[in-house]
């Protein structure tokens, strides 16, 4: 198949057209890649920003700063531009870049495609964003949408909507080009259990996406047809179910989540064996605790809503099926763990941020696995317990996975190598304030805080205001983030091929930065 | 008072933690109990086998390092070591999962009860019905909270009692009676928690919702609304009034006499 593609493909030395038009009209996996991953460092400020009202509001009892009604705003807003424009573009990037140079292609297989599924997303969040200007502000009923209360929404509620089925389109486009690379474009003699794991991990995540987002959108379409055409899918007065709602949402919500953390278990599992000296451990059985996450992702959806009222039955199956989830992502852990066992371990950027996902994510699947137990649950649900949950697996967690990415791979794509000491500095600053936002959750919504309310009772004052401080610092050194990757991009010390000795795969065999066709000839792996 | 409070963290670590609520309530009720009880379980379980995957993380960290000059393995992998991994896991999983179901099913058995309470749910206050004795109210945010929590007000909250948390018509139940709670809501989906009773459910239009409570210590039992329900969603409190059950009949005896007497 490769070698029809360079058959076809003869001039093999156009560049890219310069100014504005280069960015685009491009077709290339590199600079599609790039434009994802800067689009999705604005959208981790846009969404930092959100989340900083919250944490200003919350600072103290009382309400300072903000009225309820643009603080849930801030709570919805915050989710979905974290969700859909930071978190799912930076790992789409990370593809872009990265799945060419590891199988041995000249670029992704469908490029057209590609550039496509790019632009949709800055006129998708151009136009969420906007809302938040709308004389009825932006949507408010939190990023789940559940009617009836997402159906009093004002003007902003079929924007949102729109921009909700193109952000949809866009990942779906993604996930097909992924699919259709991977499958097609290896490097003779990459046979599928050969791939790297990240790669395997992206296959993975594509058919998730590829599978979920359509149900997202129907449920959403369901809910624009409620509010605009009459029909009573969700309206118990019509003769509809407020809860069937929640179970489609739910449907695509729990791949979702995944969808978040696969392409990151995928960059954890290439760093550790880098910076261990020696071989990912069990390579056969992360591919198989992959796909068992992403089976498993579409029969536990209900555990997200144990306190609509279910039957005993279905209460117990979702508990059972959830507790499950725990044994393949424990045989990751352990992996990683034996992975490090006995190598020979240095600790760059890549690998802390990398440790500490580690640590931090298991820590965040411990409170996981406590809150698939439902009669612990009924107590847990929507608390704060939940938000420093999913915060735990979220942010030190897919976030941090992004953040070991970008500093392992960063030399490769530019070429250039950036500044150690800050790396670790930033590396160090991002852990504890990480901490400290997160981890007073916990004991606030054990205390009884529930989760989306601007203003509470005064015993839970301490911990919000430690997590406040948290939270600042936290979007403070971020711009120490921003700063590294300036510094690194006007250096003119050039990279070596292979940046990181212990580093295997294909893409350390390309120059660096690699050439802007990565692989004419493909090469040949054994 | 906050800012001396994290000083005296500081310095002082246990002293000032002990002032500060960390932990699940175990309640008053056979449900919260079995909640707070599992959720230890479950608690310790974790910190066990975090202590031991961390635990050789943190050896590994320490000692397998290339500036100690350690050489680094061969091995990578073992179909042994595997199976153990996820055979253990599995174990432990199912000794979670009894207790588990055990409570479930006892949380869920809402026969037998004595008294029904119906509660209904609205944006943004809680209506009351007392199936049996026939008394129904409505239940909203106390003034002095409801005044003090606008933006601007200039009241500096921590002078208010029971800031957000108190209501001008609380719930009255009966202690040592089984109560079932029937949810439901008129517009939006609400949720109906006091933790020192046990777990929340929602309260959704179109359903109802069961849970129920048998109160085993006299007090006062405050919560909330836990399902985001609009702009006031944070300022809808639950009181409950957990009084013996003599007291429970006078008082609903009272609530006849002022509604007759409001109907004259």
């Amino acid at each position: 198949m490769s070698t029809d593609i360079d058959k076809l493909h003869d001039d093999h030395d156009h560049g890219p057209s310069s100014g504005i038009m280069r960015w685009i009209t491009t077709t290339n996996h590199k600079d599609i890649g790039t434009m994802y991953l800067w689009f999705s460092l604005i959208m981790f400020f846009i969404g930092g920003l959100m989340a900083l009202v919250i944490r200003a509001e919350l600072f103290q009892p009382g309400l300072q700063l903000v009225i309820p009604g643009f603080f849930n705003q801030m709570t919805t807003m915050h989710a979905l531009v974290m969700i859909f424009g930071a978190v799912m573009p930076a790992f789409v990037g990370l593809a872009n870049w990265q799945l060419p140079i590891m199988i041995g292609a000249p670029d992704m297989a469908l490029p057209r495609l590609n550039n496509w599924s790019f632009w949709i997303l800055p006129f998708a969040f151009t136009m969420m964003l906007s809302t938040l200007f709308m004389e009825s502000g932006g949507p408010a009923a939190g990023w789940t949408l559940y009617p009836p209360l997402s159906l009093q929404g004002g003007d902003s509620f079929p924007f949102t909507i729109l921009a909700i089925h193109m952000l949809g389109v866009s990942s779906i486009l993604g996930a097909i080009n992924v699919i259709a690379t991977i499958l097609n474009m290896r490097a003779p003699g990459m046979t599928l259990m050969k791939m790297p794991i990240f790669v395997w991990t992206w296959l993975i995540t594509a058919f998730l996406l590829i599978a979920s987002m359509p149900v997202l959108a129907g449920a959403v379409t369901m809910l624009l047809t409620d509010k605009f055409f009459g029909t009573m899918f969700f309206t118990a007065s019509g003769g509809g179910d407020p809860v069937m709602f929640q179970h489609i949402f739910w449907f695509f919500g729990h791949p979702e989540v995944y969808i978040l953390i696969l392409p990151a278990f995928g960059i954890v599992s290439t760093i550790i064996p880098a910076f261990s000296r020696k071989r990912l451990f069990g390579y056969d059985s992360m591919v198989y605790a992959t796909a068992s996450i992403a089976l498993l992702s579409f029969i536990v959806w209900a555990h997200h809503m144990f306190t609509v009222g279910m039957p005993l039955a279905g209460e117990i199956f979702f508990m059972f099926t959830t507790m499950l989830i725990a044994i393949p992502t424990g045989v990751k852990v352990f992996n990683w763990v034996a992975t490090m066992w006995r190598g020979s371990m240095t600790f760059e950027t890549p690998m802390l941020f990398a440790i500490a996902f580690i640590v931090l994510f298991t820590i965040g699947g411990f409170s996981g696995l406590m809150l698939a137990m439902v009669p612990a649950d009924f107590q847990y649900h929507d608390t704060y317990f939940v938000v420093a949950h999913f915060h735990y697996v979220l942010v030190p967690g897919a976030v941090f996975a992004i953040m070991a990415a970008v500093y392992y791979w960063l030399p490769k794509w530019t070429g250039k190598m950036y500044n150690e000491g800050l790396g670790k500095l930033h590396f160090w600053l991002t852990t504890i304030f990480v901490n400290l936002t997160f981890f007073p959750m916990h004991f606030v919504g054990l205390a009884g805080m529930p989760r989306r309310i601007p203003d509470y009772a005064v015993q839970f004052a301490d911990f919000n205001a430690i997590a406040s401080v948290g939270a600042f610092g936290f979007g403070l050194s971020q711009l120490l983030f921003v700063y590294i990757l300036f510094n690194t991009l006007k250096k003119d010390v050039t990279a070596e091929d292979k940046v990181w000795d212990g580093a295997e795969g294909l893409e350390w065999t390309l120059s660096s930065p690699p050439p802007y066709h990565s692989f004419e000839k493909a090469p040949k792996v054994d | 008072m906050r800012i001396s409070n994290i000083l005296l963290m500081v310095i002082f670590p246990t002293a000032a933690l002990a002032e500060w609520e960390t932990n699940m309530p175990r309640g008053v009720t056979p449900t919260s109990e079995v909640a707070y009880d599992l959720h230890m379980l479950i608690f310790y379980i974790t910190v066990v086998i975090g202590i031991v995957v961390f635990g050789a993380m943190l050896y590994s960290i320490l000692y397998h390092r290339k500036s100690l000059g350690h050489k680094p393995a061969k091995f990578h992998e073992s179909t042994k070591v595997e199976i153990i991994w996820t055979v253990i896991p599995f174990i432990i999983l199912v000794g979670m999962a009894v207790p588990a179901t055990k409570a479930l099913i006892m949380m869920e058995d809402t026969r037998d009860s004595e008294i029904t309470l119906k509660v209904t749910g609205y944006q943004w206050m809680w209506q009351y019905e007392y199936l049996e004795d026939n008394v129904t109210f409505f239940s909203k945010i106390a003034d002095e909270s409801n005044a003090a929590r606008r933006l601007g007000s200039g009241v500096d909250v921590t002078t208010v009692d029971n800031y957000l948390r108190d209501v001008d018509h609380a719930v009255v139940l009966p202690t040592n009676t089984k109560v079932r709670i029937l949810l439901t809501a008129n517009d939006v989906i609400h949720a109906w928690w006091v933790p020192e009773l046990g777990g929340k459910k929602d309260a959704i239009p179109g359903y109802v919702n069961e849970i129920w409570v048998d109160i085993k210590e006299p007090g006062t039992y405050r919560g909330q609304c836990a399902e985001l329900c609009g702009k006031d969603h944070g300022f809808m409190p639950i009181v409950v009034h957990a009084v013996s059950k003599p007291e429970y009949y006078k008082w609903v005896g009272i609530q006849k006499t002022n509604r007759v007497a409001k109907n004259k």
